[in-house]
């Protein structure tokens, strides 16, 4: 609602005090974030590196999903079978070690199985972003209803509610991760939801600080007194006005999460071989660190891409949500 | 004259802080009948505010009806009553939170808001939140919500309300952003509007515009208003009884004519005295001497008489309930203010103190008295 209404047509909002100025935009919405943030150069790399890995990991998906990497597999390798033993750890094209010289059909070299790294690098973006954003998303949405419902109502409610988050944010994530998934199973589905968890009281509390200060504002008063329910308050006046840090929070959180779950892959927990995910890649790549360190190198340069695209991303948001900051 | 509209009956409300129980309200009863114009007035913190939001019972922790009877159009709005235990419980016949949600707020009692641009959603087209409010108040779907809505920007004077209608509150300026307020609490077609000081915030001229409109669409719809002021030209204006509020009390309530020509109690005389008007200077005006006292440690006896240029020794010792000082035959003018004969305390035989308003030492000092 707060961003699918601004149905404002040039011939209408050009009338005002600057007719001719150009279109009066209003300073909230979707429409008007994205305007900001394109104007950031370092922000407009975030988000062409965000949209590229992005778009990579939707190509993958719908291989996945709908072929079973049959397209990847027709027209390159296939990232999970293991093809053969013998093209074994070789370097990237152009480049010579004791298993052989890098050839055109693995650019980026083959890994411990001789799979195709570059293939699996592919796949690997998949799991990231989808990690990423389930994680997020997870953290997102139960710190917001949380953290709104408790700053809104206040009282003991917001007592209850803050102090268990506040014991979650307690226990160190990863210890509380990876307990969740030894309770409930090793599969990446656990790992996003495990991580999703230990970032509510992140979001709860950002969000519960704006509440506390919004829920003090004339127009929520006035919603009330015309009969608003309390469901509707929060979700169509409160949290709206609430949500700019939030936004900026998350994506943020996104690049955490990604490097959370690669951590995690690494560790074990996580994709399960042979799906090939970042974190799994560079657990296998750490054995053969001396005779093939292009090996480990590709996938760490893969998260290190996406995160800092992420983080980027999210600076630049922080930015163009800041009214006061005016570029 | 008929059953009125809204009966507010001996409300008290009181906030429990840290420092004490602050008496906001303190025992306040007034009537609205049905097509009038009360209004309530009084100086900041005279408990106005509350007082309202006490009607709507949007009362927030840790303030607290605690008495009293407000009833609506023959529905018990709120109402105490003794439970088993010797403690005053809600009465049955009390409407529900839900019952006030759903009927009452918005639906029959709408309020419009002292500062226009605070009471806007801001992340909301105007149109929006105006039709949001006309959806749940009025039972209508979305397109006739938003046909209904476009009416209302009309009737309050904005102009081309079909393009207005998608933009922001930002847009706006202070005065059409009041008469969207205002377009809100008379679209759901409300019995009772509460207007909370709702011209405060804007210059005189658009004032004067809002306060026309208001007056014209009042007769248009024949809906009451409680007109929550501090400016007694504004309810010269507009009003048709008025209740003049001071430290949580009503101190007097009269027809606004009564009020103006006949004034008797001596804080609505002040407050009439402080009016700016074009036939006097600025040294000319006779502002009320010192701040109003903390409504958590009110004065004794007659809450004025700290204040007060007439006060004596038994106004700190009397504390008077308001009485009707009216001549038989006229409309009510009832006052708290043991000045008249009505009272029969002893005024005349009693010492006069020395106050803040009388200008003796202790001027500036609330401290009273000669020690006796």
């Amino acid at each position: 609602m707060a961003t699918g209404s601004e149905s404002q047509t040039d011939d209408l909002s050009t009338r005002d005090e600057e007719s001719g100025a150009g279109e009066i935009e209003a300073r909230v919405g979707l429409r008007y974030t994205l305007k900001q943030v394109k104007r950031d150069t370092t922000a407009r790399i975030g988000i062409y590196t965000v949209g590229f890995v992005t778009l990579v990991a939707l190509l993958a998906a719908i291989d996945y999903y709908l072929f079973d990497y049959a397209v990847a597999e027709a027209v390159w390798y296939s990232p999970v079978r293991d093809p053969d033993q013998v093209n074994r750890l070789l370097p990237p094209v152009g480049m010579e070690n004791q298993f052989g010289a890098g050839a055109i059909e693995h650019p980026m070299g083959t890994d411990h199985r001789g799979r195709d790294v570059f293939v699996r690098l592919f796949y690997g973006t998949r799991i990231a972003i989808t990690v990423g954003f389930m994680a997020t998303g997870i953290g997102l949405i139960g710190g917001t209803l949380i953290g709104s419902v408790s700053g809104y109502y206040g009282g003991w409610i917001d007592d209850l509610l803050q102090r268990v988050t506040e014991t979650v944010y307690a226990i160190p994530f990863l210890v509380l991760v990876i307990a969740f998934m030894t309770a409930f199973g090793r599969d990446l589905t656990f790992a996003m939801i495990g991580v999703g968890i230990t970032s509510i009281p992140v979001f709860n509390r950002l969000i519960r600080s704006r509440v506390v200060s919004i829920r003090e504002e004339d127009y929520i008063e006035a919603a009330r007194a015309a009969g608003v329910k309390d469901r509707n308050i929060i979700f169509r006046h409160v949290i709206p006005n609430s949500f700019a840090p939030v936004l900026v929070q998350a994506t943020l959180q996104i690049g955490v999460s990604i490097l959370i779950v690669a951590g995690l892959s690494f560790l074990g927990f996580g994709a399960q071989p042979p799906t090939p995910s970042w974190g799994q890649m560079l657990s296998a790549s750490r054995n053969y660190m001396l005779p093939a360190p292009t090996f480990s190198l590709f996938p760490g340069i893969a998260i290190l891409i996406t995160v800092i695209g992420f983080n980027i991303l999210g600076d630049g948001l922080q930015d163009a949500l800041d009214p006061r900051i005016n570029n | 004259m008929s059953e009125p509209l809204l009966s507010v009956d001996n409300l008290k409300t009181q906030f429990f802080t840290e420092d004490g129980t602050v008496r906001a309200v303190d025992g306040i009863s007034f009537d609205v009948y049905e097509g009038e114009i009360v209004g309530l007035v009084g100086e900041s913190g005279a408990g106005k505010s509350v007082a309202t939001s006490s009607i709507l019972r949007l009362v927030d922790s840790p303030g607290e009806i605690v008495g009293g009877e407000i009833t609506f159009k023959g529905e018990t709005i709120f109402g105490l009553e003794e439970g088993d235990d010797g403690e005053p419980r809600p009465r049955d016949d009390m409407l529900s939170e839900k019952e006030m949600r759903r009927r009452i707020r918005g639906r029959e009692i709408a309020i419009i808001f002292q500062d226009p641009m605070e009471s806007l959603n801001p992340v909301f087209t105007v149109g929006g939140q105006l039709r949001e409010f006309i959806e749940i108040n009025r039972d209508l779907s979305g397109e006739e919500a938003e046909e209904e809505a476009i009416d209302m920007l009309r009737e309050v004077g904005i102009p081309a309300p079909e393009s207005r209608y998608d933009e922001y509150p930002h847009q706006f300026s202070g005065g059409m952003r009041q008469r969207v307020l205002i377009a809100m609490a008379l679209a759901c077609q409300p019995d009772l509007i509460i207007a909370d000081e709702p011209t405060t915030a804007l210059d005189v001229t658009v004032e004067g515009q809002i306060l026309e409109m208001v007056t014209e669409l009042q007769e248009k719809y024949d809906t009451s208003f409680i007109w929550v002021t501090h400016d007694m030209s504004v309810v010269a204006e507009i009003c048709d009884r008025v209740n003049v509020m001071y430290l949580g009390e009503i101190i007097e309530h009269a027809e606004v004519d009564d009020l103006f020509y006949e004034t008797k109690h001596p804080y609505t005389q002040a407050l009439l005295d402080s009016m700016p008007r074009p036939d006097k200077t600025v040294h000319e005006l006779d502002p009320i001497k010192g701040v109003m006292p903390e409504a958590i440690d009110p004065p004794s006896g007659c809450r004025f008489h700290s204040r007060c240029p007439h006060a004596r020794e038994v106004c700190r010792e009397v504390h008077p309930e308001q009485r009707d000082l009216a001549d038989e035959g006229e409309p009510t003018h009832s006052a708290a203010c043991v000045m008249y004969d009505a009272f029969e305390v002893g005024y005349e035989e009693s010492r006069p103190i020395e106050t803040e308003a009388t200008g003796g030492f202790s001027a500036g000092l609330t401290e009273t008295g000669d020690g006796e």
